[in-house]
């Protein structure tokens, strides 16, 4: 059951050979086992689980079973679910039982789905390695001296060690792309706006945008089947009719038009993974593509330019943590502004106060034209590049990070450092296009390696089959770490 | 770009956050080497190009101006800080 996918886990509840209460069962007696040494799940709740999927199981007997009815899916502790504690991965919600339910998570109950339990996260999504976490970093199941990635690394460490079947991520800067690669499974951040942030709490609004994190691009497509759709509680939600996303997976790749970007493989990226993804690009020559070389100038700028655009948004978002209305307060203070300073300050980790620190500057009078609007003219500049690029190709290939798997510590006393390892990730959530990663092979150490797929607008679906015919000739996304 | 202490003394101010001598001057060092790498963007001519705001030039969704949102003061207030009879309690601000 543990390597079933989606599909074939619904067909096997849907035939009653397992009920949706064993199968939650058997996931959290594997959390029970792995956690402990992986840290990928921040807060399980057995008995919620598994009420829900007794209720599924009553769905399942009723005949009323929806794709999903009855799988559990493990949630990002960023995505508010009524009566659960939701952390953000940060000290300053370590008591935040959340009163209501983002609409993803309203999404998967309508669904019929299981919430397995909230996976860890760097704080506030900011970070990429998991490393800023408050409740420790998550290790990766390929090897735990390795980090998994971030900010999505327990939803990627989870899937990777088959502790679920399918979680939820989101991306900002490529916190669902680069996890998926450094854990050898597959991701996909969609379009922005296809997916609603309500209820999800607020890094850089312009930027963030959830996603399904699984071991299968098939997957993926199930869970984008419930998590996308218009929600008029999120002012940028698109209007669009409802996809069926697994509806090209079977096309052929015949005639795809394949772009390579040159920054992409110039100086920065390890040598094991450029050939890994080279490898996998032949794959996609054998299988009928064609591949063009294509230019993204500006995509150099787009490291200085995310470090000014999101900080200066999550700056405006966390002034919400104030100590007042929910989550942390200093127990010690003398009047209003300490109380507020000192709340802050003892309930934020390091990383997302430089972050605030970087955005209250660029912010700040007097620097504004310099920083804030340049940056947002340059962020044009990347997404023209890409609208120029997809008139020679229809998506394009490239590495998702520079390196495999990093260890634990190694960037730690360096920000510029960890920044970088989301190089190629980031223009795509600056031009607001849908990128994934699937596993391409396996790089030094036998890390895996990802490759990423980056489409024009709303082609998720066209996406999802170019990531699924490359896995049904290959079998790097169905590789387990050992030991597990 | 190098800050000075009394720049990053500001920030912190500005963006409420206690911080001491000793956490200033890590500050000022991890935030100089972060502005290096911001200042590649001042190479850039952008002369004429419009800001960029959003991933897809939308105009602003509107709603009909009618009541949806329910009261739901007691769940939300069972989470805050401290609340005494339906407020929001904070240190005095008016002497």
């Amino acid at each position: 059951m543990l390597n079933h996918s989606l599909q074939q886990q619904g067909d096997a509840l849907r035939a009653k050979k397992i009920s949706s209460v064993e199968l939650t069962q058997l996931y959290l007696d594997r959390i029970a086992t792995h956690n402990p040494v992986l840290n990928a799940f921040v807060t399980v709740e057995s008995a919620k689980s598994l009420a829900q999927a007794k209720a599924a199981d009553a769905q399942l007997a009723a005949g009323s079973a929806q794709a999903l009815t009855g799988i559990p899916i493990a949630q990002k502790d960023i995505f508010c679910a009524q009566g659960w504690r939701t952390t953000c991965g940060s000290k300053m919600l370590d008591n935040f039982i959340s009163p209501y339910d983002a609409h993803v998570i309203t999404q998967f109950n309508n669904a019929g789905a299981v919430n397995l339990g909230k996976t860890n996260m760097d704080e506030f999504a900011m970070g990429s390695s998991n490393e800023t976490s408050y409740f420790g970093p998550v290790r990766n199941p390929w090897d735990i001296k390795a980090v998994p990635g971030g900010s999505s690394g327990g939803a990627a460490a989870a899937v990777a060690a088959r502790l679920c079947a399918a979680a939820t991520g989101t991306d900002t800067g490529g916190s669902i792309r680069q996890p998926a690669a450094l854990c050898g499974v597959t991701g996909i951040k969609p379009t922005y706006g296809t997916v609603s942030r309500y209820g999800m709490i607020a890094f850089a609004s312009s930027l963030d945008q959830a996603g399904p994190m699984a071991r299968s691009a098939e997957d993926c497509a199930l869970m984008l089947n419930v998590m996308t759709g218009h929600d008029p509680r999120d002012s940028t939600s698109l209007v669009r009719d409802k996809e069926d996303y697994t509806r090209e997976l079977n096309k052929p790749l015949a005639g795809l038009r394949i772009g390579l970007p040159r920054e992409f493989f110039a100086e920065g990226l390890s040598q094991d993974v450029g050939q890994c993804v080279q490898a996998a690009v032949a794959e996609y020559q054998k299988l009928g593509a064609t591949v063009v070389e294509i230019s993204l100038p500006n995509a150099k700028l787009a490291v200085p330019v995310y470090y000014v655009l999101a900080p200066a948004e999550a700056s405006s978002n966390l002034s919400r943590f104030d100590g007042v209305r929910y989550g942390y307060r200093a127990p010690d203070y003398t009047d209003l502004t300490d109380m507020y300073e000192k709340t802050r300050a003892q309930g934020f980790g390091e990383e997302v106060k430089r972050r605030i620190m970087i955005g209250t500057y660029v912010l700040s009078h007097g620097y504004y034209d310099a920083y804030y609007l340049q940056a947002q003219k340059i962020r044009r500049l990347i997404a023209q590049d890409f609208t120029e690029a997809f008139k020679k190709c229809d998506v394009i290939m490239g590495p998702t990070s520079p390196s495999t798997a990093f260890n634990l510590g190694e960037k730690g006393d360096d920000p510029v450092q960890m920044y970088l390892s989301d190089i190629y990730t980031i223009a795509v959530n600056l031009a607001g296009l849908p990128g994934m990663s699937i596993p391409c092979g396996t790089g030094a150490n036998a890390m895996p390696v990802g490759l990423q797929i980056i489409g024009d607008y709303f082609k998720e679906a066209q996406m999802l089959n170019v990531a699924h015919q490359y896995q049904l000739a290959t079998d790097w996304h169905s590789r387990a770490p050992q030991g597990l | 770009m190098s800050l000075t202490t009394q720049d990053v003394q500001k920030i912190a101010r500005l963006a409420r956050l206690a911080m001491n001598d000793t956490e200033i001057e890590a500050a000022r060092a991890q935030l100089s080497g972060i502005f290096e790498l911001i200042e590649q963007m001042q190479a850039v001519d952008t002369t004429g190009i419009e800001p960029m705001s959003h991933a897809q030039d939308l105009s602003q969704q509107l709603r009909e101006d009618v009541v949806t949102a329910s009261n739901d003061r007691e769940a939300f207030q069972a989470i805050a800080p401290q609340v005494e009879g339906g407020l929001y309690l904070v240190p005095q601000v008016i002497e």
